[in-house]
Order: C-alpha cells, then sequence, then structure tokens
C-alpha cells in the first residue's frame, strides 16, 4: 500500500525487509559454514589478512564425521526423538479428553478448573526444577527418558487443551447431538464425531507440543546424568564442551543436525505451526 | 465413514442394550471427571505437587541427600543481603524490560511488512520463523560462536565497516555481556511477535484504513487510530506470555555466558541453577526460583483480568 515513487518503496519496504531476513537467518547460515569449515581456518583470528569469514574454500566433512564416531551423537537423536514423541502423545491424549470436557460438558467447576488450566500453562519450567528434581529422585525415575516423557506434558497439556477448546468450541453442537439421538453413547458421540472434525488442531497442537520437547533444556540437564541418556541439546552442551575447550566445529555440526527433524517436521506443516502460535495467544 | 457405522448400527427405536460402564458414562458429570482425570493426575503429580514441596523446601536447610531442618524465612533472610542475589534481581528486571521493548518494537514493524502483499511472501514468512523453532540450545551456540573475541565475525564485519577499531569482547566484558545476551533473546523473540501480531492484523479489514485514507488520513494517523486500538488485544496476549518466558529465562544465558562475567548476566533462574544444582543447596536454590512466583503471579492475574474483560465485551 505504498504509494508514490519507487524509491518510497524500497526505503520504506524492500530494504528494511531484507534486512529483517538477513539478520534472522545469518546465524543458520554461519553454523553451516562452521560445520563444513577445516579447523585450520576455523581458529584464523578475525584479524588475520587470509580470514574468509562468509565462505571455505576447503570444505570438510571431518567435524561431522568426529561427531558421528566420536560422540554418542545418533544416541541422543533417538533419545529425543523417542521422549519427544511420547510426550506429544500422551500430551495430546490428555488435551483432547481434558479440552473437550472443559468446552463441551456442563459440571461443578468448569470454569474454575479451566482456569487452572491456563494458569499452569504461564508456569515456567524454571520455578519447579528444583522440587521436580527431588520428587523425581524420590519416584526413582533419575536419570531415565521416563523423567522427562512424565515432565514434559506438564507444559505441553495446558497447551493443547488451550488450543484444542477453540476448535472444539467451533464445532456445532447439532452435529453431536444428532450422533447422539440415533443412539449414539457420549464416548462414540465425541470420538467419531467431534474429533475428526477437529483434526487441523490436534496436528497443530501435535506439531507445537513435539517442538517445544525437542527445545526443552533445563529438566532435561537437571535430570539426566549418564551420557548415553542424554538428549541432543544437553549431550552437545556437556560432552562437546570440555572445560574451557569447545570443539566449535563440531558442536556447530551437532547444533545443524540436531535441528533437522525439527526443520523437516516444520517444513511440512508450515501453516499447522503459524495455527498453532496464532491458536495460543488469542486464548 | 467411522460417522456412518455408529449411525447405521443403531436403529433409535430399540433401547440400545449397555453396560454398566457406558452408564455411568453417560453422565455428564461422570463423563466430565473421567475426560480430565488423566490431565488432573498429571498436573497434580508434576505441577502442584513439586509447587508445595518447592515452599517447603525454600523454609529448610536441606541440601542433596540431607533432608534438611525447619528453618523459617532465613532463606529468604539471607537472600535480602546476598548482592549475588541483588545483582540478579536488577538483571532479570533490565533484561525483562529492555529486549519486551525491541520484541514489540521490531516484531511490530516486521508485521507491518508482512501485511503487504508481494512475492514469495509465504516462503518468506516460513523461513522468517525459523529462530523461534530451532531449540534455543542449538541456535544460541552459534551465537557464541558468532560473538568469540578472537575469531568473531561480527567483530570483523563491523571492522571492514570502519565502525570498530579494537575488538570488542562480547560475552567477556562485564559491561556488554547483557547487552549481548539480550541481543540473542530479541533474535529469538522477534519472529513469534511478528507472526502474532501479524494474524491479529489480518484480521482487521483494510477498508477501515481505506477509508479513513479517503478521509484524508495519513499514514501514521491510520496506525495510530486505526491499526494501533484494533491490534491491543492481540498485543497485550503476546507481550503478557513473552514477559513470563523472558523474566524465567534459563537456556540462553546458561549457554553464553552461565551467569557472568562476574555475575553480570546473572538471572534468577541461573543464580537458582547455580546455587541448588551447582552448590547443592536445594532449600536456598528453592527460595531463589519462589522468589519468582509474586511477579509471575502479578503477570498472570493481569492477564486473567484482561482476558475476562475482553471475553465479556
Amino acid at each position: 500500500m505504498i504509494e508514490g515513487a519507487r524509491w518510497r518503496r524500497w526505503v520504506f519496504f524492500n530494504l528494511p525487509l531484507a534486512l529483517f531476513v538477513i539478520g534472522l537467518l545469518f546465524p543458520f547460515y554461519w553454523m553451516m559454514v562452521t560445520t563444513v569449515r577445516p579447523d585450520a581456518e576455523l581458529y584464523r583470528p578475525w584479524m588475520a589478512p587470509n580470514y574468509t569469514p562468509f565462505w571455505t574454500l576447503n570444505p570438510t566433512l571431518d567435524h561431522i564425521r568426529y561427531l558421528l564416531d566420536e560422540t554418542l551423537f545418533s544416541r541422543w537423536m533417538l533419545n529425543t526423538f523417542f521422549i519427544s514423541v511420547l510426550a506429544t502423545v500422551i500430551s495430546l491424549f490428555c488435551g483432547l479428553l481434558a479440552g473437550y470436557a472443559l468446552s463441551r460438558l456442563k459440571f461443578p467447576f468448569a470454569g474454575s478448573l479451566g482456569t487452572g488450566i491456563f494458569i499452569t500453562y504461564l508456569v515456567p519450567q524454571t520455578l519447579l526444577f528444583i522440587p521436580l528434581a527431588d520428587i523425581i529422585r524420590n519416584f526413582r525415575l533419575g536419570d531415565t527418558p521416563w523423567a522427562l516423557v512424565l515432565t514434559y506434558p506438564t507444559f505441553l497439556i495446558p497447551f493443547c487443551t488451550w488450543l484444542l477448546m477453540g476448535y472444539f468450541k467451533a464445532i456445532p453442537r447439532e452435529l453431536e447431538e444428532c450422533a447422539r439421538i440415533d443412539g449414539a453413547t457420549r464416548w462414540q458421540a465425541m470420538v467419531y464425531i467431534v474429533f475428526p472434525v477437529a483434526v487441523p488442531g490436534i496436528l497443530s497442537a501435535g506439531i507445537f507440543a513435539f517442538t517445544l520437547s525437542w527445545n526443552e533444556f533445563i529438566y532435561a540437564l537437571v535430570f539426566l546424568s549418564s551420557p548415553e541418556q542424554k538428549t541432543v541439546s544437553v549431550g552437545i552442551t556437556s560432552e562437546l564442551v570440555r572445560g574451557d575447550v569447545f570443539y566449535w566445529g563440531s558442536l556447530m555440526a551437532g547444533a545443524l543436525l540436531g535441528s533437522v527433524p525439527v526443520a523437516l517436521i516444520y517444513s511440512f506443516f508450515v501453516e499447522y505451526y503459524v495455527a498453532g502460535i496464532t491458536g495460543s495467544v488469542k486464548g | 465413514m467411522a460417522v456412518d457405522s455408529v449411525v447405521a448400527a443403531r436403529p433409535y427405536v430399540s433401547a440400545p442394550r449397555r453396560g454398566p460402564v457406558t452408564r455411568v458414562l453417560e453422565n455428564e458429570r461422570w463423563f466430565a471427571f473421567f475426560l480430565l482425570l488423566p490431565t488432573a493426575v498429571l498436573l497434580g503429580l508434576f505441577i502442584a505437587y513439586p509447587f508445595v514441596k518447592g515452599v517447603l523446601l525454600a523454609v529448610t536447610d536441606a541440601k542433596v541427600g540431607v533432608p534438611g531442618n525447619f528453618v523459617g524465612l532465613q532463606n529468604f533472610a539471607v537472600l535480602m543481603n546476598d548482592s549475588i542475589f541483588r545483582v540478579a534481581v536488577w538483571n532479570t528486571i533490565l533484561y525483562t524490560a529492555v529486549t519486551t521493548v525491541f520484541k514489540l518494537a521490531l516484531g511490530l514493524w516486521l508485521a507491518l511488512l508482512l501485511n503487504r502483499h508481494f512475492r514469495a511472501k509465504a516462503l518468506t514468512r516460513a523461513f522468517i520463523l525459523l529462530p523461534f523453532i530451532i531449540p534455543t540450545v542449538l541456535s544460541t551456540f552459534a551465537w557464541k560462536w558468532m560473538f568469540d573475541p578472537t575469531f568473531s565475525v561480527i567483530n570483523w564485519t563491523l571492522f571492514h565497516l570502519g565502525i570498530i577499531r579494537t575488538r570488542i569482547n562480547w560475552l567477556g566484558d562485564p559491561g556488554l555481556a547483557l547487552i549481548s545476551v539480550m541481543i540473542v533473546n530479541i533474535w529469538r523473540g522477534v519472529p513469534f511477535y511478528a507472526i502474532s501480531l501479524l494474524a491479529g492484523l489480518q484480521t482487521i479489514s483494510p477498508e477501515l484504513a481505506e477509508a479513513a485514507a479517503i478521509d484524508g488520513a495519513r499514514p501514521w494517523q491510520r496506525f495510530r487510530y486505526i491499526t494501533w486500538p484494533l491490534l491491543l488485544p492481540v498485543t497485550m496476549v503476546v507481550v503478557l506470555f513473552s514477559v513470563i518466558q523472558t523474566f524465567a529465562d534459563f537456556q540462553l544465558v546458561y549457554i553464553l555466558t552461565g551467569g557472568g562475567p562476574a555475575n553480570a548476566t546473572q538471572l534468577f533462574a541461573t543464580y537458582a541453577y547455580q546455587v541448588g544444582v551447582g552448590t547443592g543447596l536445594l532449600g536456598e536454590g528453592a527460595a531463589i526460583s519462589l522468589a519468582m512466583f509474586p511477579v509471575l503471579l502479578v503477570v498472570v492475574v493481569v492477564q486473567l483480568l484482561y482476558i475476562r474483560r475482553v471475553e465479556t465485551l
């Protein structure tokens, strides 16, 4: 909607947008370049005359090889995948049932329960990690994937419930009532009539929950201790940084490969993901 | 297909025979109770219980492996006189306030840019969200490497643009470290603001702005008196969400500086981790974490009141 001369479009639109895109994406480009840069070039100070920051002429796969052969990286990926998928499934299951109950059924304290779930939605992980670590230890779940599979739903369920409530509210009641008149039980009407209509919402919630689990850090850092149990984020942090020594090439390779699953899922379901973000703030 | 089979299987003339389980589930209250049960159990065990436990820990001198004795409010009294804790409180407030202002301003600007029609719009939008979806720890390592004093690409660029003459020690200089951490937080937060606000912008009918333009309103006036007021509800919710997340931030600082140099970037969460997990003083660590609670509570209450007000309008 910019009226007038061409230069105005450049100054007020093209240029700022280009700067935004470059600024937001540059760190990922830097990650990629560093991954394939040989060590000799990597540790050349920026003051050096032959410092070529933005490209490399001798790309190498050494860092990726080191990462895959010398560290437990593939194990960490599997751990993270297992934990994220299970936590997502549990959260979707709970969120579907709770979201249906809160948006469709009349029962005492429905309003206050809804508010309660909304409040837990806003509880950050950093508020509870110390007592929770103690509880995990008492339940003998410490240093097992179950510590995370069971605790990740605490921040995923409120989100899923909240998002799905929005979808359920938009489905006309008549649809369900027809099925009920034809003899469907409440359970059948919910599972066979309402849930299929809410599939886009379920996809959004699931994708979002998966990326949030993949992103989680502090619980994984505190609850897991042995190297073969760790998730990608924690594994890279603790095993590729030894004291003051950073294995930068392999670190960047790990960051890059560790992002791939999330990026892939995201690229397939961008629209659902955006719907998840906007649904989460609409309330 | 599933729908058909349900509908066809039970002609409604003959009353269907149902087992005791189904009969209980047909009662609306019991049905609701069973649907909410799994959620209640999980949230009770891993949110409500830890919260109570956290309060109980905070009034003891518990250490790892030692149950500890009741010490009343001594942990909080110690914190009041703890100079590092005071620094952490101040840093957290500054960190939250500054980054929120920048994230909102830049996010809104980006949203307004994206709200226009241009080629490759969907692609641009998809790429712009990357900083938000890539795991924070992983992208933060890229920033840590970009901030490295000896090998920094940022320094190289600024030097060759003629802006700096000597190297900048982004994360090592106590006066600069918090700013560097803020930059990364803003970088990660802007896409979330932009996409949320863009969704809000798209619900505003363009006819309103056109009508105002015909009446002679300048672009700035159109934004100030039409777009901004209509966008305010979405903006409020986005800001409150982001304030909570930022206030309780941990990963970013843990990776970039670990709270250093000399506690210059220490936040509530990083200090709680250092005391509670690093040193093993569970009671004191829990007290530091819980000290965040009053602020978070205020934000949550504001948010609840605001949502209720919008809903009743």
